[in-house]
């Protein structure tokens, strides 16, 4: 039940795009169609579920105070929480690397369509953020896969949905000087007033 | 009328072009398609069917069938001045006094709402060239009914400018939009001045006088929510409830009716009901999402029923139609055609989630004791995608049909 409402929490309530506005680079810049979009989200669904208890092995085995007591009582002074930003990128980085290729082989099409966004999920911070969240909230390991699990469902449903909007839009008669992000941005802040209706829920 | 037409047309070629007045041509059209129902025709030979009926008219249809919530929120807004400072227990006692205090609030809001929206969309027709959008005829109505009648006007004024511009001149006019605006002005008010627009004191004018012993300006959603965290039956905390102003304020029937503290428009469910009547029987708007929101919450209401972990979410469910905004906002708000979900099943979907949102919002989360704002703003952001996947399913479906 606990995990249950955790998931809700992460998907709805503290929303990755509309509560901590992460990984904005790539949700405004992917969200023309929905089939890209989906595609993208799929990935980072994926890849925060993945990286997410990965990084927490890492972080509770090798990078912790003390955490490296496993390998001697002379270790358990070493404190090596500064490497974190480098080390979770560096196993976000190398997920990023396996999607890429399983995205090359069975769905080129995708792959062409979201061309240099699927290596820059590498440095999407919505999925940094997960694993720093997830890190100084200190999940267990069953919570920190389904915060990024949760995390990565939000960000689909947000990407998504700004998908299926920006399709509409096509008959819209924006401003100029509106057309493209400018336009998108409004969007996106009109979205997250609509998220609010979930802000405050105490689960 | 002939009186009228001949006005018209004697001013009509200081504005076309070549004429003195060439600029603000579209701000002289607005006016004359308001009255008139512009005489289109093409060149095209053969029978042709036409219908009166443009976008202009059927927006005059939407104010008309909010006329009976208005005139309700009205009286009803000087009803609950004179209960509140004890001056009157009976309904139709003092009928003018109430009438006219309600028309001395109401009616400044209304011509705020009308004038600074109206400015702003002039403006942008006179600029980007574009005829002046009718849908602000019903912006400019919805929003003084779903404010307190307390409101400082200046909000009035800051909030229907915003949401005019931001919620829909930038998407490029009526249509376009993909929020509904008046939902947004609210939201805006109720994230930027939430002092005005929420708690137990804005609802009810109480002006110079004081109010009656044991008087609480709380509304039924209010006292729903306080009796589910406190462990009171809601029913009985209703029924108790501001018994030293009015026995039975918040019975079953009162709330129904509407003669409670609340928006201007939005506390009466009959006067919904009488206007969804107009708007179905004239096909303006669509019944699915009216049918669907009520099932929407009513089924919610059931599901709370069964987990019923605290005592509001034991409420009958026919209570979430009669407190709150529900009626109202399913009726006037989801059912926008312009930001509701366009396709025949997709507004089962989008009307049935609303309501379902709605009686979440309220029972669960202390921040909105109203969940029906953000639960239409909540769909309007998801319609373009049920429509998505709606019509990507019927391509599918035909697509299996068909034999090449």
């Amino acid at each position: 039940m606990e995990l249950f409402s955790l998931a809700i929490k992460s998907i709805f309530i503290d929303n990755m795009v509309f509560a901590y506005f992460l990984g904005m680079c790539s949700f405004l810049a992917v969200s023309k169609k929905v089939s890209t979009a989906l595609g993208l989200g799929a990935a980072v669904i994926f890849v925060l579920t993945v990286t997410a208890p990965t990084n927490w092995l890492l972080n509770e085995f090798v990078l912790k105070e003390g955490a490296l007591t496993w390998l001697g009582e002379s270790f358990a002074t070493i404190d090596l929480s500064f490497l974190r930003f480098i080390m979770f990128i560096a196993i976000i980085a190398a997920m990023v690397q396996l999607v890429e290729m399983v995205v090359e082989k069975f769905a080129p099409a995708l792959y062409g369509a979201l061309g240099i966004f699927l290596p820059l999920i590498a440095v999407n911070c919505a999925i940094l953020g997960g694993s720093l969240f997830m890190a100084t909230r200190d999940y267990t390991l069953a919570e920190a896969a389904v915060y990024g699990f949760g995390s990565g469902v939000g960000f689909f449903l947000a990407i998504v949905a700004l998908a299926a909007i920006r399709e509409k839009l096509k008959y819209s008669n924006v401003p100029n000087g509106l057309k493209g992000l400018g336009i998108t941005m409004l969007i996106t802040g009109l979205m997250g007033i609509a998220f609010m209706s979930f802000m405050g829920i105490d689960l | 009328m002939k009186f009228l037409r001949d006005l018209l047309d004697k001013q009509k070629p200081l504005f076309q072009k070549g004429g003195k007045l060439e600029y603000f041509y579209y701000a002289f059209e607005a006016g004359e398609t308001f009255l008139f129902s512009p005489k289109h025709t093409n060149g095209i030979k053969g029978a042709q069917v036409k219908d009166a009926i443009d976008l202009k008219r059927m927006m005059i249809t939407v104010v008309i069938a909010m006329i009976p919530c208005l005139l309700f929120g009205i009286y009803n807004t000087g009803h609950q001045h004179f209960l509140a400072t004890g001056q009157t227990a009976g309904l139709w006692e003092d009928f003018g006094p109430k009438l006219l205090l309600g028309l001395e609030l109401v009616l400044p809001i209304v011509i705020v709402a009308y004038a600074a929206g109206g400015l702003v969309e002039a403006a942008f027709a006179v600029i980007r060239k574009h005829p002046i959008n009718e849908g602000f005829l019903v912006t400019g109505m919805l929003i003084p009914l779903v404010v307190p009648a307390t409101l400082p006007l200046w909000q009035v004024a800051l909030a229907t400018i915003f949401a005019v511009i931001i919620a829909k001149e930038v998407f490029g006019g009526t249509g376009m939009n993909i929020l509904n605006v008046a939902m947004t002005a609210r939201a805006f008010l109720y994230f930027a001045y939430p002092a005005q627009i929420s708690g137990d004191q804005v609802w009810t004018y109480l002006g110079d006088k004081a109010p009656v012993d044991g008087f609480s300006g709380a509304t039924a959603l209010a006292v729903a929510y306080n009796a589910g965290v406190e462990g009171e039956t809601v029913t009985a905390a209703l029924s108790s409830h501001n018994s030293e102003v009015q026995q039975g304020l918040f019975s079953f029937w009162n709330l129904f009716v509407g003669w409670i503290p609340g928006s201007i428009g939005e506390t009466s469910t009959l006067m919904a009901l009488v206007g969804a009547a107009i708007l179905i029987g004239t096909g303006v708007a669509s019944w699915k999402i009216i049918v669907s929101g009520f099932a929407g919450a009513f089924l919610m209401g059931l599901v709370m029923n069964l987990l019923a972990v605290n005592e509001y979410m034991s409420m009958a469910p026919e209570y979430h139609w009669v407190v709150g905004g529900l009626a109202f906002g399913v009726v006037f708000m989801a059912t926008d055609p312009v930001s509701a979900a366009q396709t025949e099943t997709g507004k089962w979907i989008y009307g049935l989630l609303i309501g379902v949102l709605t009686v979440i919002i309220r029972v669960t989360n202390p921040a909105y004791p109203e969940g029906i704002m953000l639960a239409v703003l909540f769909m309007n952001v998801f319609a373009p995608l049920i429509d998505h996947y709606v019509v990507k399913a019927n391509k599918k479906r035909r697509l299996q049909r068909a034999t090449v």
